[in-house]
Formats: structure tokens, sequence, C-alpha cells
């Protein structure tokens, strides 16, 4: 047993940082959120040529052929710069693709998810509470041997930008299935909406009397409820890894902010209602890494405890960021309500954070249900 | 990150399994001192008390991995605790062996491994609680003696100790390095100890005396003035110890066959998706305090020594008991007027969430020595 980084996981961690800290300061982010797409395509090509987007995608495909914990090593990062880019969904979707997909639909979207050159989104769920089960689920009638599926999906992370996307609808024998679909395809609209945190990106994403291949379709069955759980378990965890990053940034500003600040003749820091909140706030996020971790590992080493531990990490992370962004603020007093301090960022992301890939409610109680409650 | 055991792990944990079929007893005999006592032999003759202390201190030589699926297994079966004396085993021996000279070891770790001792902690006074460190007992040198005189208290198990692990201070106006632990036969002339009821209502800790107490100067644990150093790893042991996350886990477990049970409104009290959440809440904190563990566990792998990381853990732990106890005597609804099982831990866990280091003090630890935030 063994809870650390290896070296050269490591050297990612700090290659990562460094790279981000360089190119994608605040400021930066800023600017680039300003713009309509909400990231920077040529920091995007950058990132690839890093070898990010296909960090868990086989060599054979033009991937890293790394692993998990690599994954949220980088993403980790990520969240602590608040690197705006579709980054999640693209990984995600070439790690369901990679693990779950036939030969043939690896052949045809991993090289492309690996460069960078296709991004993906994840048109899974509508309802933060209960995902895959909103109302507005995708259905489908047959059409010879292919699918015309029609639905909605709202919210979908990275969809404004995605070239290919991955949906999941219900035959009418209630049967499921995943598909993996061009996004430029007759039959799909991508709703931009807007965001109040400006480094993601969302939209609605209607289907339209879609035509869906049986070259297109990923599972179906029971195997298609396996690979939506591991995929949405996969999501989970990835925003988990965002949060940690973000919530430790957050976490530091606040903590130096509490050094500098001087009321009473001494730091703030030195008081106690000062003090016990920003301990509380690294306990909490000592223990998001640590269900984090877990819970990455278990993704690839041991998946019957995925699930678990998936909605484990992410209601902790979830719960705490939220009070982590809300409690940092209050620690910066006025400063921290303005526009031009950059905590308020963080705090906008924990708004994001808390649905994406299911919220508490959804993961308390699968928490509760896989504990045999 | 590996979380995979090995082969010789997993055998390992075979065997305990193995051994529990055989010597377990039943949760309402651990009490009984016959049954414990086969226990204990049974546990000694597999090195398993002590297990990994190393061979040449006459411990099992275990890995840390192989002692925390030990405890796992044990906690798991609701076997009794892995020897008779939780402090003298949980931080006197650790210190002896961190601490002692060879002389020390020989004298004190045997009886220890083999359930012949029992071991009191006297560090808190009435004036020095969690200022630990204005401590104000004398001890003043005299040829090869100190002479000690002034008062512990809240000492757990002093009426029933062999050994007090101590500290007392040898010079006054030198705040940490006048500071000097000393390991004290409770027989000696001049000790009276004093029972203090707790407000469960048992007697568990006590007021001690200390009367121009002789204690040979073969009795220090360290150098004279290191006893700040010995006692900073003591309390780590003492932290991590109190705060085993597999104590949680039963308790969980306990409040989940509560939940099961109960009802609320009329309705089975798991329908009510409040209580559901609120469980998981506590399983979410329990797992992330196991995770913590081990994670801290891999940091000593490494030949780090527990230090301020268990202070994390102690936090977790005091609200976790303060509102899995409130939850708990919710769903007893008027029956937790009468006396019961979580009645009674209802009001046991107030004590260990003070003692140790009280929850403030935690937070002021990981405020200051962790986050660099300061003094107050
Ligand atoms: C069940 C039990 C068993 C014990 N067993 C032993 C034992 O075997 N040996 C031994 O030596 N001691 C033992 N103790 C004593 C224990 O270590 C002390 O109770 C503990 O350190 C707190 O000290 P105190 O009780 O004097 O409280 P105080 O230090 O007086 O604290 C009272 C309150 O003030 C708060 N407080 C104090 N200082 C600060 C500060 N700087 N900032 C914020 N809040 C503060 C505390 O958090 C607490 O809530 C035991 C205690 C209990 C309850």
């Amino acid at each position: 047993m063994n809870f650390g980084l290896t070296e050269e996981q490591e050297l990612l961690h700090s290659e990562a940082r460094k790279f981000l800290e360089e190119q994608s300061p605040l400021d930066e982010v800023r600017r680039t959120t300003s713009n309509p797409e909400g990231y920077c395509p040529k920091q995007w090509k950058t990132i690839a040529e890093l070898g990010w987007t296909g960090l868990v995608i086989g060599e054979k495909y033009g991937g890293a052929g790394l692993g998990w914990i690599d994954l949220i090593v980088v993403l980790e990062e990520t969240g602590r710069a608040l690197f705006p880019s579709p980054l999640i969904s693209t990984l995600i979707a070439g790690s369901t693709i990679a693990d779950f997909a036939s030969d043939a639909q690896k052949e045809r979207w991993l090289p492309g998810l690996a460069s960078g050159d296709e991004i993906g989104a994840l048109a899974l769920l509508d309802d933060a509470s209960a995902p895959a089960l909103g109302a507005a689920k995708p259905r489908a009638t047959r059409d010879g041997d292919a699918f015309r599926v029609s639905g909605t999906r709202l919210h979908v992370i990275d969809a404004p930008n995605a070239t290919s996307i991955l949906i999941a609808f219900t035959d009418d024998t209630d049967a499921l299935h995943l598909a993996y679909v061009p996004a430029a395809t007759a039959g799909i609209t991508v709703e931009p909406r807007e965001t109040v945190d400006r480094t993601r990106r969302i939209g609605h994403v209607t289907l339209a009397n879609l035509r869906v291949a049986p070259e297109d379709v990923l599972a179906s069955g029971d195997d298609a409820q396996r690979v939506l759980e591991s995929t949405l378990d996969r999501g989970a965890v990835a925003t988990t890894a965002e949060i940690l990053g973000a919530g430790t940034a957050i976490h530091a500003m606040t903590v130096q902010y509490a050094k500098d600040r001087v009321q009473f003749g001494s730091a703030i820091g030195r008081y106690q209602g000062v003090k016990h909140p920003l301990a509380e706030m690294y306990v909490d996020l000592e223990s998001i890494r640590s269900l984090l971790y877990y819970a990455a590992w278990a993704i690839e080493e041991k998946p019957e405890d995925a699930p678990l531990a998936a909605s484990r990490a992410k209601a902790f992370a979830t719960e705490a960021f939220t009070d982590i962004g809300v409690g940092a603020i209050q620690l910066h007093g006025a400063v921290g309500y303005t526009e031009e301090y950059d905590v308020q960022l963080y705090l906008k992301r924990s708004k994001w954070a808390r649905p994406a890939f299911g919220d508490e409610i959804h993961h308390l109680e699968r928490v509760a249900r896989l504990g045999g409650l | 990150m590996d979380f995979h055991y090995t082969a010789e792990e997993e055998a390992f944990r075979e065997e305990v399994r193995a051994f529990i079929a055989e010597h377990n007893i039943p949760e309402d005999e651990h009490e009984d001192p016959d049954a414990l006592e086969g226990w204990h032999q049974a546990l000694i003759a597999k090195k398993w008390i002590g297990f990994s202390w190393p061979k040449e201190a006459g411990g099992g030589g275990g890995s840390l991995i192989e002692q925390f699926i030990l405890k796992e297994e044990m906690s798991e079966a609701r076997a009794p605790a892995l020897g008779s004396d939780f402090m003298g085993l949980t931080w006197v021996g650790p210190a002896l062996i961190n601490h002692g000279t060879e002389e020390q070891k020989q004298r004190w770790l045997p009886d220890l491994l083999n359930c012949r001792s029992i071991w009191c902690t006297g560090y808190s006074e009435p004036d020095s609680g969690s200022d630990l460190a204005s401590l104000k007992t004398r001890a003043v040198r005299e040829g090869d003696e100190y002479i000690v005189t002034g008062q512990k208290i809240w000492t757990t198990l002093a009426h029933k100790a062999q050994w007090i692990f101590m500290l007392v201070r040898t010079e006054s106006a030198d705040r940490y390095g006048g500071i000097t632990c000393v390991l004290i036969d409770m027989k000696s002339p001049g000790i009276e100890v004093n029972p203090i009821p707790n407000l469960v209502g048992d007697h568990s800790f006590n007021q001690v005396f200390f009367n121009e107490v002789r204690v040979p100067v073969a009795n220090r644990l360290g150098d004279e003035g290191q006893g700040w150093r010995v006692v900073m790893g003591a309390l780590a042991n003492e932290r991590t110890g109190i705060s085993e996350s597999t104590t949680m886990v039963q308790q969980l477990d306990r409040l989940k066959d509560l939940a099961r049970r109960a009802t609320r409104g009329g309705r089975p009290a798991l329908e009510d998706p409040e209580v559901r959440r609120q469980i998981a809440r506590f399983d979410c904190r329990i797992s992330a305090m196991r995770l913590n563990g081990m994670r801290h566990l891999t940091h000593q792998l490494k030949g780090e020594l527990p230090g301020t990381e268990t202070s994390v853990n102690k936090w977790l732990r005091g609200p976790l008991e303060i509102e899995m106890h409130d939850l708990a005597l919710g769903l007893l609804g008027p029956e937790a007027v009468e006396p019961g099982d979580w009645q009674r831990t209802s009001l046991v866990f107030h004590g260990t969430v003070i003692g140790g280091g009280s929850p403030n003090i935690q937070r002021n630890i990981i405020g200051e020595r962790i986050l660099g935030l300061p003094k107050d």
C-alpha cells in the first residue's frame, strides 16, 4: 500500500503548475473568458502537445498512455489555475471510449481526442440531483438498423465548443443506449447558455430526429447502464480533482490575506474567529485529497469500489467547496466582494462545481444506498 | 498510488482471520477477566501486542501495513482490544523505544508487551490543561534522585496503574526547556490518588498528589529539559490512537442498525431523505478519516515520525461524535430518556473529545503550526 505520487507524477504535477502559472495566470484567464468561445484555442493546442488531452488514451492512438492518478494530478492544477478549457469533457469522453468502445470506434475517435482536434462533451444529465433520470431523457425509435433520437439535455458542460458528443437515450423497449456522435450532425443543436463562472461554458443540447447509426452506438442495455454509471463516476472524480485544486488555491489566498491584513494591532489570522475556519478548511481539503486519490485509483484498479468511492469524494468535496467559497469571501471582508479581487472567481467556480456530475443530494443518496441503507 | 495489498499482506490477513475464528470472545464477555486473560495470552504468543515495534524491543517486527490490517480485522470482528493497556501501548512504549536507554527498555517493555503492567499519564494539572507547558509540578535533583512535589489531575487509571508517565518541571525560568519526562512507580511513598467521579458515573480519572516523592534519576526518559520533545511525539501517538477510524466505523454500523429499526412520524426513518443524507455524510467523513490515516501511514513508512498532521483526524472526530449522537438520540425518540448504549456513549464521548487536546487546541495547532498563522 502506498498513498504517494511517483516521481514521474510529481514531475507532471510541477510541470503542469509551472506551465499554468506562466501561460495562464488569472489576469490571462479573465481575458480569455471574455472571448465568446471561453477558452484560448492556441493554449488548447499547447496543452494537447503537452499530452494532457490524451493523458489516459493509449499510445497506439496518439495518447500518453497514463492513468487516472496522472489525470487528477493535472486536473488539480487546472482547477487551481481556473484554466478555462474543455479539458474535463474531452478527457472523460476519451477515457470512456478507451475503456468501453469497440476497436473501430477507438480508431475513429481516440486519435482526434488525444490530439485535441476533437473536443468532447457529455450530454448525459439534466437534473443534478437525479442524473440520467431527468424528465427530458431523449427517446429513440427504430429506423432500420439505426435509431432516430429526440430529446433535450440541459446545461451540458462544454457543449458550445464540442465537436463530438456522448449521448444517452432509451428505445421503445426502455433499453438504454450510449452513442458518440459528431456534433455537426443534422438533428443536433446547441444553445449556448450564460454561466456565472465565466471560466466554464455550457449549453442546452437538443436532439431532433437525430439519426444514430449502429456504428455510433457504444453500448446498449445493461452494458450501457454500466458505461453510463462509470462515465458519470469519472466525471465526478475529475470534477473533484478540480475542486481540490481550486479549493486549495482560494484557501492559500485567504491564509495569506489573514497573515497580511492587520486589524486591532495584529494580523487577523491571530484571531481564532479567523484561524479556526481556516484550520477547518485545511482539514476539509486534506480529506478531499484522500477521498479523491482513492476514488481515482479505484476507477482503474478496483472498479467495484469506484461508485461508492466516487460518490463519497464528490459529495464531500461539493459541500466543503461550497463552504470554503463562502468562508473565504467573508474572511476577506469587503475586498472579497470586489470584482477585482480574485477570490470571487473561485467562489463562482464552487457554484459551477456543485451540480457538475451530480450534486450532493445525488451523491449522498448514492452513498446511503451503496452503504446498505 | 497503490492500495493493493501484497500477497504476503493478504496471507497475513488470512492468518488474522483464522486467529479470530479460533480465539475471539463475544462482546458481552469483553470485561470478563478470565476470558480476557485467554485472549491476551493468545495475542502474546503471536507477538501481536506491540506488533509493529522492532524485534529488538521485544515487539513483533510487523510492518505498519500489517499493523493496520491487524487493527481493521480485529475491529471488523468486534474483537477485544489488542492488549490491556491502551495508554502504555499507544504512547508510553513508543516513547521508550524512541527515547529510552537500553536498560529502560529492558525494564519496562516486557511487562507492557505481556499485559503485566498498566500505565497512566501525568500531564494535566489544575492550572495547566490546554496550556500544558505551564505545568508546575517540581522535580529537584538531589544526588541520584529527583524530589517531586506537585499535583496532577484528570489522571485516567491512576487508581489502577503501576507506573505513571509524567511531566515535571526541572527548571522554572525556561517554559519548554524546563520540562522533563520521568517514569514514576505509583507505589512510591508520598503519592496520593483521589478519585474524581465522571459524569457518566464511572471512576475513570483521578487527582494525584506528589509530596516529596523520590524518583531515581535512572527513571528519567530522555535528557533533562527534553520532556517537551518526548511529549510531542507521545501526543501525536495519543491523537492517532484516539482517532482510529475503526472505532468510528463501528459506531457508523451501530447507527445504521438503529436507523433501520427506527421510525419517524410513524414511517420508517430510512424513508426520510434527510436521515439518509445525514448518515451518508458521516460515512463520507469517516471514510476520509480512514484514508487520511492511511496517507499519514505512507509518510511514516518513509521514515517520518507522527506529528502535527495527527490533529486533522483528532479534529474530525469531535464534531462527528456530537452529530452522530445527536441523530441517534433523535432516532430513539422518547426512549432516549431511559438508560441504554447510545445514551451511555452520548455521555462518554464528551471526555474523548476533550482528552488529548480539545477541538480548539487542534485548530490552533493546524492554524499555527501547519498554516503558519501567528500565535495567539
Ligand atoms: C476523559 C478525560 C481523560 C483525561 N485523561 C487524562 C490523563 O490521563 N492524563 C492527563 O494528563 N490529562 C488527562 N485529561 C486532561 C485533558 O488533557 C485536558 O482536559 C485537556 O487538555 C483540556 O484541559 P482543561 O480540561 O484544563 O481545559 P482548559 O484548558 O481549561 O480549557 C477549557 C476550555 O477552554 C478552551 N481553551 C483553552 N485554551 C484555549 C485557547 N488558547 N484557545 C481557545 N480555546 C481555548 C478549551 O478548548 C476548552 O473548551 C483527560 C481529560 C478527559 C476529559
